[in-house]
């Protein structure tokens, strides 16, 4: 890997937020409705020169090709406007879920990777026998399924039948006040269901994954050969075949990156997440656009840097690629 | 293998440790809601999200008891001149801001002025002239012309006191950067404010009225999704859930052993859920068709069977909870469909016709479940009727508020007294373009508009009391709205909260004497 490939991948990354930020800002102004008119009925009633005086706080009297051109010279400053709903910067807004979200976004990450590639790797050894028939079945609702309906369904569950988890948000109230070493058992706590469900989809698709894959490479000679050389079964699933089945999960895994950060918008609106989800959801409903365009912002620059992470990875993980560009 | 088995078994230790069995701090009580404020101030911004909070911040000139009599607050003892053109409120001496300033007839005199500039509800303060200040403890205000919802204007929910020094500073008040940290006077100061999740109130400890408040603390949880909520009512993790309006939801916390549902808080916020009629559009200027369409709706099948039973039927511009709505007065339109075929026969429509009916995105029992139900109900006298469908709340506001309708359902609020949330709906030069929740039925009438300008300054009750019956009598005898039920708000409560947050603005309201009965 060269100095000149990882600076074309960064141009290209910022080549790529840049078409983000125009493309957010043009879908969402070109979206019938008139911010004003909102900002106006939350304040309890509108008169025309209320609406006026709106419109001109926030620049929305200017031509929308003006606004794109403020917008982009803010953004490139580091400034990505004031909230039209709760008149705070965008950017302390974020500043304040993000944590959240990225906490959410890596616990499902590891969940469904590790628990996924378990079970693919157990289902491979016996294609045929009852385990890997349950881990089919069981990957293809986890697919099916939306991701609300199973929420709702776990915190049901869980949080209603047998209350032994917290129903919504990410610390109790009750409990804000203590140490820190039960505060942080109560974020994970309440990590356990928003995390699994959102993992759940992904374990599917890594579970199917990684089953194809490993019976691809167990039915290859070196795997024919370790065996004869009286290798471990385990030592032979986990030590020879996964490493070169790991590839494609791998790939797979930072392109669903994306995904779990779209999927994570669903998981925190039905739990209460306070993360960048939530905010995303709140703003589309109040038509809140910097707030909106704000979140986009964020999430495609996470994905951006998730894909390069996982381009680079890849070409660690994988030596045949490191000559190539 | 092990090693699963043993994550697993310290995954179900700390679950149990932790599990949400009651871990109830003294004197902390959790209130969830769906609402979600801007900010705090409810001196520059109206609505439930911003009163609950803002009230227990802020403390007000009075307050009201249950039975709409006012009662000392800020103001110990309060004169109103005999021409009813000056109010001369004498205020408690101790009172101080959270910083540790005393109150005085300057922030007093301030508060209201910014109110008057800078509140929605226009009305509230509209005849306000002037304060005097002759003394620290002492506020007169002038008024242009008598105005008797002057006193109710002064309520919590609608008069928070803020602190001079804080918001003279010169600044937009509507953007004050305090309105996120606000310091008042009353009951709770602010601990913490994480928009869109969660405020916490810590007990103000200087309060100027002796041994309250009596809880440490209040938290006010945000739960937008509806079934989270309400199992957070359920599992103890929640203690109070005001403004609760779906029948099935009332009906769920209602069957909770440890928990006591009310419907009482609501009279002074009198929400109103109506079908409104653009007077102005060809098939509707015909009253008769507006009352053909009334005899034609079945409020009684609305309230017992789509609402459950939970809502109660509305007649009148006026909340029936009010001390001004008058039932003999009002025309209820019981149901009657062959009187409301001959009204469409006469009005030249007997061959039937199509129209169109929005309604506001929000809980579809209230809005979309009744428009659904006019489209079956109106087809029996001849009218088709199609459903429009809006996105979000800006799609609608946009074509109400634009006069681009035909029927709309839609909830409206009373708050209080009539001139600030009745007059709005009816007044001639409300109409406005634009403007949602002004009069966008285009409804006129000279004598309502002479009758309601002589209500808003008449300061005899029973002289009052009889325009306002005259008033209710004209509406449903135009209908620009078919009044059809209050909306039905429930407060779900632990039952060891006592002195729960009722009276006439319920949870809007300084919550100062609720405590916890162990």
């Amino acid at each position: 890997m060269t100095p000149s490939y990882l600076l074309r991948r960064l141009f290209y990354g910022l080549l790529l937020m840049l078409g983000v930020v125009v493309l957010n800002f043009l879908l969402i102004r070109l979206a019938p409705g008139d911010p004003a008119v909102v900002i106006a009925g939350e304040m309890g009633g509108a008169d025309e020169a209320l609406l006026a005086a709106i419109r001109a706080d926030y620049g929305l009297d200017k031509p929308v090709l003006t606004q794109l051109g403020i917008y982009i010279g803010n953004v490139l400053q580091g400034d990505l406007g004031q909230s039209f709903f709760f008149n705070q910067p965008v950017a302390t807004l974020i500043g304040d879920r993000i944590g959240p979200t990225i906490l959410l976004v890596l616990c499902a990450q590891v969940i469904s990777i590790l628990l996924g590639v378990f079970l693919g790797v157990i289902a491979a050894r016996k294609p045929n026998g009852v385990l890997s028939g349950f881990v089919s079945v069981f990957a293809t609702i986890g697919y099916a399924v939306p991701v609300f309906w199973t929420g709702i369904m776990l915190i049901i569950l869980f949080a209603s039948v047998f209350p032994i988890f917290p129903v919504e948000g990410m610390q109790s109230v009750r409990l804000r006040d203590a140490g820190f070493m039960i505060r942080a058992l109560d974020v994970a706590h309440h990590l356990v269901l928003p995390a699994f469900t959102l993992a759940l989809i992904y374990l599917a698709q890594y579970a199917r994954l990684s089953r194809a894959s490993m019976l691809e490479v167990l039915g290859s000679d070196y795997i024919r050969t370790a065996r004869a050389k009286g290798a471990s079964e385990r030592s032979v699933l986990f030590k020879h075949a996964l490493r070169n089945a790991s590839l494609p999960i791998l790939t797979v895994a930072g392109l669903q990156f994306g995904n779990l950060i779209s999927g994570a918008l669903l998981v925190e609106t039905v739990f209460n997440w306070p993360g960048m989800g939530r905010l995303a959801f709140d703003s589309i409903l109040r038509r809140d656009y910097p707030t909106i365009m704000g979140v986009l912002f964020f999430a495609s620059a996470m994905v951006v840097v998730a894909n390069l992470l996982t381009d680079l990875s890849y070409r660690l993980a994988d030596p045949r690629l490191r000559g190539k560009s | 293998m092990k090693m699963m088995t043993r994550l697993m078994g310290a995954a179900v230790i700390a679950a149990s440790a932790l599990s949400t069995a009651p871990l109830q701090a003294e004197g902390t009580l959790v209130i969830a809601s769906s609402q979600v404020p801007r900010h705090l101030n409810g001196a520059v911004q109206s609505g439930i999200a911003t009163a609950v909070p803002s009230t227990q911040i802020f403390a007000s000139p009075l307050r009201y008891d249950e039975n709409w009599e006012p009662q000392p607050y800020l103001a110990e003892s309060w004169s109103v001149s005999d021409d009813g053109l000056s109010v001369t409120l004498n205020l408690v001496q101790n009172a101080t801001f959270h910083d540790g300033k005393p109150v005085t007839s300057e922030d007093v005199a301030f508060s209201i002025m910014t109110i008057k500039e800078n509140h929605p509800f226009k009305s509230m303060f509209a005849p306000v002239e002037a304060i005097e200040t002759p003394d620290a403890h002492t506020a007169v205000i002038k008024l242009s012309n008598p105005h008797p919802a002057l006193l109710l204007a002064l309520s919590p929910a609608l008069a928070p006191i803020l602190p001079k020094h804080i918001y003279g500073d010169g600044q937009d008040v509507k953007a004050h950067p305090a309105n996120a940290a606000p310091i008042g006077s009353g009951p709770f100061m602010l601990s913490e404010f994480t928009p869109g999740e969660a405020i916490v109130l810590k007990k103000n400890p200087n309060f100027f009225i002796e041994g309250r408040p009596m809880l440490d603390e209040i938290i006010i949880r945000i739960i937008n999704d509806p079934s989270a909520l309400l199992i957070a009512m359920e599992n103890g993790e929640a203690d109070v859930y005001p403004f609760m309006a779906g029948s099935q939801e009332i009906k769920r916390l209602s069957e909770a052993d440890h928990l006591t549902v009310s419907n009482e808080g609501y009279a002074a916020v009198g929400p109103i859920n109506w079908l409104a009629f653009n007077t102005k559009s060809p098939k509707l200027s015909d009253v008769r068709v507006r009352q053909a369409i009334s005899y034609a709706v079945d409020r009684d099948f609305i309230t017992k069977a789509l609402h459950r039973g939970v809502s109660t039927p509305q007649r009148s511009p006026i909340i029936e909870s009010s001390p001004f709505f008058d039932a003999a007065a009002v025309a209820a339109y019981d149901v009657d469909l062959e009187k409301a075929k001959a009204l469409m026969t006469e009005a030249g429509f007997g061959d039937g016709m199509e129209l169109t009916v929005d309604y506001i995105p929000g809980p579809a029992e209230q809005q979309k479940s009744i428009a659904e139900y006019l489209k079956s109900q109106l087809a029996k006298i001849g009218i088709d009727v199609t459903v429009r469908a809006a996105p979000d709340f800006p799609t609608w506001a946009g074509r109400v508020g634009g006069h681009d309708f035909e029927l709309t359902m839609d909830v409206v609020f009373n708050w209080g007294d009539p001139v600030i949330g009745v007059h709005r709906t009816y007044l001639t030069d409300n109409i406005r373009q634009g403007v949602i929740w002004s009069n966008t039925q285009s409804y006129s009438n000279a004598r309502v508009d002479e009758i309601l300008a002589q209500a808003a300054i008449e300061g005899d009750f029973a002289k009052r009391k009889a325009l306002y019956s005259e008033f209710q009598a004209l509406v449903t005898q135009d209908v620009p709205i078919y009044f059809i039920n209050a909306t039905p708000y429930h407060t779900a409560y632990k039952k060891e909260l006592m002195n729960a947050p009722m009276g006439i603005w319920g949870t809007m309201h300084p919550m100062d004497r609720v405590h916890w009965s162990k």
